[in-house]
């Protein structure tokens, strides 16, 4: 059991400029993130794009904006627990009990939700008689690619990780690569080895068809693929591979016995929090009257939501106001010697 | 002001006027029109705004931009008929222009 004062679910900007607001303010916290790395959806959907609208910063893409907030709050020491995701939260007198999917257990005054749209989840086939298969013959990642040697394995998608993908188990393995359009988006590197291996006969390509049925008792024995012109095709195939990027979804947060609107959780403008005390929600996935999805606004709403986290953390101390510029404590918390 | 047909997945069908320059998704969610999730907000970075556009007006739109089609990839059972409806704006042009909305958004 890890003892600490806030757990902020997210590791977006927001859940990491709030670590620091919780920081000069003396409180500690841990932070647990569904993806595999620091950055939410800046790293995920567009490290490379420009953002042009965080104060001060004329332009900076999503991977500096991470970078520089994890400079930002590396004096804190903060743990990051990557790879998981909280499941369950339960609160016994004035304590939240938390516990992850991967069975790492908190005990917290306060939790800060800071986890934009909900977590990030491969995005799968729409077909309903996979799910049987799903997590055996048919799969969204690879763990072990052994276990398609000698096998004939579709792949579904056309980004890198599909190219990527095709390329290297057409080395070992019998490979299919199907897509619902002409053009693939990945690397143009990808792409021309790709339509060399096609060449040579080592992987059969089907664009403008996408996946329309499975057959199979116990595994997958052949799957159809629909062309774009409604035309069906049977191919005989032992694993299939669907590479269609991530969708972000609430998930577990639904079950908290918090109020919903839609995909957000309304909280007061005082402190963010939530209908249930000690509770707080910043960034993309909070809602009030006026709310704007913008960075800087996440921002303002993790320095009130740290503030808030006070008087659970130390109830019978008095959180008082104080500047960076000025304070001898919040320097001293920064590691900043004078 | 032009009118919007929105089609949910199970045949109701919702119209409104909408003022021009807005988006055919800020305009669903406004409304509350169901099916149309727009979690990124209007950044083509999710696809959970997906509508089929009605065949005889998918032309008159203003064509696709690259980073559309590829989001489109990820979208929830694609056709030839498919925008993400953030990328398509309102004008007077679009008068009467229909879309149905898939059974989900991913």
């Amino acid at each position: 059991m890890i003892k600490t004062d806030t757990l902020i679910i997210g590791a977006g900007p927001v859940g990491l400029f709030c670590v620091h607001q919780l920081g000069i303010i003396g409180l500690k916290c841990e932070v647990v993130d569904n993806l595999d790395k620091i950055g939410g959806q800046c790293i995920e959907l567009y490290p490379d794009k420009p953002i042009y609208d965080i104060p001060a910063i004329p332009e900076c893409t999503g991977e500096i904006l991470t970078n520089n907030l994890i400079e930002q709050i590396k004096v804190f020491k903060t743990n990051f627990h990557l790879n998981e995701r909280v499941e369950e939260i339960k609160k016994v007198e004035k304590k939240w009990f938390i516990k992850t999917n991967k069975g790492t257990k908190f005990e917290a005054s306060s939790i800060i939700i800071a986890a934009g749209v909900g977590s990030f989840e491969p995005r799968k086939f729409p077909t309903k008689e996979i799910e049987k298969y799903e997590g055996k013959q048919i799969l969204y990642s690879i763990k072990d690619k052994k276990i398609f040697k000698g096998k004939t394995v579709t792949i579904f998608g056309g980004g890198d990780s599909a190219l990527d993908w095709a390329i290297e188990l057409s080395n070992t393995s019998k490979v299919i690569l199907v897509h619902r359009r002409d053009e693939f988006r990945g690397m143009q590197a990808n792409i021309d080895k790709v339509n060399q291996l096609k060449e040579e006969g080592k992987i059969e390509v089907y664009t403008k068809y996408q996946l329309s049925s499975v057959q199979g008792k116990e595994k997958v024995e052949n799957i159809n693929i629909k062309h774009e012109d409604e035309s069906t095709k049977q191919v005989k195939t032992d694993y299939v591979l669907g590479f269609f990027g991530l969708i972000m979804q609430l998930g577990p947060i639904t079950e908290w016995g918090l109020n919903l609107d839609k995909k957000t959780i309304p909280v007061n403008t005082e402190a963010f929090e939530t209908n249930k005390e000690g509770i707080f929600a910043i960034g993309d996935i909070c809602t009030y009257s006026g709310k704007l999805k913008l960075i800087l606004s996440g921002f303002h709403e993790g320095a009130l939501a740290a503030r808030g986290c006070f008087k659970y953390a130390k109830p019978d101390e008095k959180y008082r106001f104080e500047f960076t510029t000025s304070s001898k404590t919040v320097k001293s918390r920064l590691g900043i010697k004078e | 002001m032009p009118k919007i047909t929105y089609i949910e997945n199970n045949g109701s069908s919702h119209t409104i006027e909408v003022s021009s320059g807005l988006s055919v998704m800020e305009c669903a969610v406004q409304n509350d029109i169901p099916g149309i999730d727009a979690d990124c907000g209007g950044g083509m970075a999710c696809a959970t705004c997906h509508v089929y556009v009605k065949e005889e007006w998918f032309n008159k739109l203003p064509k696709k931009e690259d980073g559309e089609e590829d989001m489109l990839d990820m979208a929830y059972k694609p056709n030839k008929f498919s925008r993400l409806s953030c990328q398509v704006l309102v004008s007077d042009e679009l008068d009467g222009l229909i879309v149905s909305i898939p059974s989900k958004q991913g």
